[in-house]
């Protein structure tokens, strides 16, 4: 039996979109920039893909750039701000430092590019301090970009507040909503964003296909240029299955978003409270609420999460840690170190991510595996022996 | 039974591996990332082995065999015990021997807890040297039976606990065989060519190494005579080893060879190669594989570095942790910082490091 409790990496593609990609690769092959029947066969499911992402999250068609991933699409949205605004002394981006690599990564190149870049800290369960939003807003702030929930802890950051701030300011508001697309009822007017991130694969839908909401009006340099594909903020021959298993994944989400919030969010609740109870110090990292349903991440006292997660892959029990990357450094979670959690406590966090597939049975054989392999590590760890 | 194997990417780890697989066992590949990888400065200073390269064999072996294989990062740990100790040592005028600190401080220790905190019953290993147990349910340890490839003198730290989980699938092979298993077997790294160098010097300039390591603990001194006469300036005694001849840079009617290295007085003694002869030696930090050494003199050979035949002469322990050795004849370069390992014929006795 295999238990999969990571779907903030990634989630498993719904069979029907599958199935839709495998049709429109085989049939809708035509590219969709040429005039003939071909093209216009690929162009109308690329025009298909679109609505249904654009109905997801409340905007209009024509504001849905697509592209290639979410990385990809924050990519766009930052640079594309910034470069548009560079030549009218809009210099400054605000970001917060609990951003994903995608973010934090571009927001440093543009730092080494002379953009004045402020990164606004968060408080100790995660959540960023719209306060501190507020003090770093200048009149040469471009762009605000601030995560819509955490990856590592699933918070929920304050961004409708912080958008209203942004927008008193003159600023652009950038929000990454990788993690809440698809997995929380989500629309763009309600946030009162200018630029959303969201990327297929975190709902069910292909890796290779993302997407940036874009409000009419917005100014975005081009980070791809070429064939002056997506109205020319996205160069590129359209990967038009990607965008299509896209477009069915996020119609499918969007019929999921009544019931699936609430029983992801009992099976998390069970988890987390029946650890916290068996294993003691075990610490929740993070605030309890608000965060998205599906999410919790906890620290075990005296357990590096290398360890745990080699464990219980081998109970096959799938999870990861903000923390390790076995092909780079292993540096704790820069996530947690902002929260200000201890070294130890950092290298120890381990996020467990439901979706879809996790059932009561698939939480009751997690419980009982990760309270095993805790249990042998602690014990190896305070000189047990085997 | 689980059984944890530290593969490295080479032949040797993955046909252990391997082979335990073959028999049926619960095998779990783990490879240790030593030093930081990428693509930037960090990355060229170092990797001949456990290069990013090399735990991507690891992983494919994994994968072609069909057991898990993980990643597991040592850096700090690897760092902070082997790396630091190689340069403290060629800093104090010695010559260290990295390979046995990875074993006993690194893989015989903490890579040896993490297999069991993943439930393993025993860590495996592709070192050449063979463990016996007697009917006392003593372990023992014995070279090799491959004895070019023998790898037991890098163990000799191991004591009964480590052996009681250690296990060295492939000592009873020599490597013609290890490798004809490995194409047996389909393994992509069959012909792979033995890693020489200390692996996180690839180029083999260890001096380079510790002075980019560690620039502000060079110090220059003079190159001395028997009698003190000054021959010569250095940059720093890391750059000689006890008995090294080439790269002294000095006009002499006769070779003349490095004889003693007083890195407080950071001044390194030459002179003729007889003087180089020692008949006996002093080793701390002994280890007794099985737990206590022989407090009166015994017969022994002792080995004193890798590619040295092990000669003949009597140990003892002359006090807690400390050794002393006599050779029935005269041993050229006795180095400082080297490994003595004590055998009775193929068995390891126990060893330590020379002073």
């Amino acid at each position: 039996m295999r238990i999969y409790l990571d779907h903030n990496a990634t989630t498993p593609p719904r069979p029907e979109v599958v199935d839709l990609m495998t049709r429109v690769l085989r049939d809708a092959w035509g590219n969709a920039s040429s005039v003939h029947a071909f093209g216009q066969q690929a162009k109308a499911a690329l025009d298909e893909a679109r609505s249904r992402v654009a109905a997801l999250i409340g905007a209009d068609t024509t504001e849905v750039v697509l592209c290639g991933s979410g990385t990809e699409s924050d990519n766009l949205a930052i640079r594309g701000a910034a470069e548009a605004q560079a030549d009218t002394g809009r210099r400054h981006l605000i970001t917060t430092a609990i951003e994903h690599e995608a973010v934090r990564a571009t927001m440093a190149a543009l730092g080494r590019r002379g953009f004045r870049i402020t990164t606004v800290p968060v408080d100790d369960s995660g959540i960023v301090s719209v306060d501190a939003v507020r003090d770093a807003l200048s009149p040469d702030t471009a762009l605000v970009s601030v995560m819509h929930a955490n990856n590592e802890l699933g918070t929920l950051q304050p961004i409708a507040e912080i958008a209203a701030l942004a927008r008193d300011a003159g600023a652009l508001m950038h929000t990454d909503a990788v993690q809440t697309a698809g997995r929380v009822p989500l629309d763009v007017r309600a946030l009162g964003v200018d630029l959303l991130t969201l990327s297929a694969h975190k709902f069910y839908g292909p890796k290779g296909a993302g997407a940036l909401f874009t409000r009419r009006g917005v100014r975005l340099a081009p980070t791809l240029t070429g064939g002056r594909q997506e109205r020319g903020r996205r160069s590129g021959t359209e990967p038009v299955a990607n965008y299509a298993g896209m477009g069915l994944a996020a119609e499918l989400a969007s019929a999921t978003l009544t019931d699936e919030p609430a029983r992801l969010a009992a099976l998390r609740d069970r988890l987390e409270q029946s650890l916290l109870h068996a294993l003691p110090d075990t610490l929740r990292n993070g605030a309890e609420s608000p965060r998205v349903p599906n999410t919790t991440n906890l620290s075990f006292a005296g357990v590096e999460s290398e360890s745990l997660l080699i464990g219980l892959d081998l109970e096959g029990v799938a999870v990861s840690s903000g923390s390790a990357c076995s092909s780079g450094t292993l540096e704790p979670s820069h996530v947690l170190r902002a929260m200000g959690c201890s070294h130890a406590r950092a290298l120890g966090s381990v996020r467990f991510s439901l979706g879809a597939s996790t059932t009561d049975a698939a939480i009751d054989h997690a419980i009982a595996a990760v309270t095993r392999v805790v249990s042998r590590l602690q014990g190896v760890a305070s000189g047990g022996g085997r | 039974m689980r059984i944890v194997v530290a593969m490295s990417g080479g032949v040797d780890s993955s046909v252990a591996a391997a082979l335990l697989a073959e028999q049926g066992h619960d095998v779990v590949g783990l490879s240790m990332q030593l030093y930081p990888q990428g693509d930037g400065a960090d990355a060229q200073k170092y990797g001949a082995c456990c290069t990013l390269d090399d735990l991507h064999d690891a992983r494919r072996v994994a994968a072609h065999i069909g057991f898990p294989h993980y990643i597991i990062n040592f850096e700090s740990r690897f760092s902070d015990t082997v790396i630091r100790n190689f340069i403290d040592e060629y800093v104090a005028g010695r010559t260290p021997i990295p390979c046995a600190h990875c074993n006993s401080d690194v893989k015989f220790a903490e890579l040896l807890e993490r297999s069991r905190g993943l439930g393993a019953s025993a860590l495996a290993t592709g070192h050449y040297a063979r463990i016996r147990t007697d009917a006392e349910g003593r372990f023992h340890l014995h070279r090799g039976s491959d004895h070019a490839k023998d790898q037991s003198y890098f163990l000799f730290s191991l004591g009964q606990a480590q052996l009681a989980e250690a296990l060295f699938p492939i000592g009873e092979l020599d490597k013609a065989t290890v490798r004809d298993h490995a194409r047996r077997l389909g393994l992509q790294v069959a012909e792979k060519p033995d890693s020489q160098e200390i692996c996180f010097v690839p180029d083999g300039d260890y001096a380079a190494f510790v002075e980019r390591e560690a620039p502000s603990r060079m110090r220059p001194g003079a190159i001395v005579s028997r009698a003190g006469r000054v021959m010569g300036m250095h940059e720093g005694v890391h750059r000689f080893t006890v008995g090294q001849r080439k790269g002294l840079k000095l006009s002499a009617s006769e070779p003349l060879y490095v004889l003693k290295i007083d890195a407080a007085a950071a001044t390194v003694t030459v002179g003729p190669r007889e003087a180089l002869a020692e008949t006996h030696l002093t080793a701390t930090g002994v280890q007794w594989v099985s737990g206590t050494g022989p407090d009166a003199w015994r017969p022994a050979a002792a080995q004193i570095r890798h590619r040295h035949a092990a000669a003949e002469g009597r140990v003892r322990v002359s006090d807690e942790g400390t050794a002393e050795f006599e050779f029935a004849a005269p041993q050229s370069a006795v180095t400082p910082g080297q490994a003595v390992v004590f055998y009775d014929g193929d068995e390891v006795l126990g060893g330590g490091w020379i002073q």
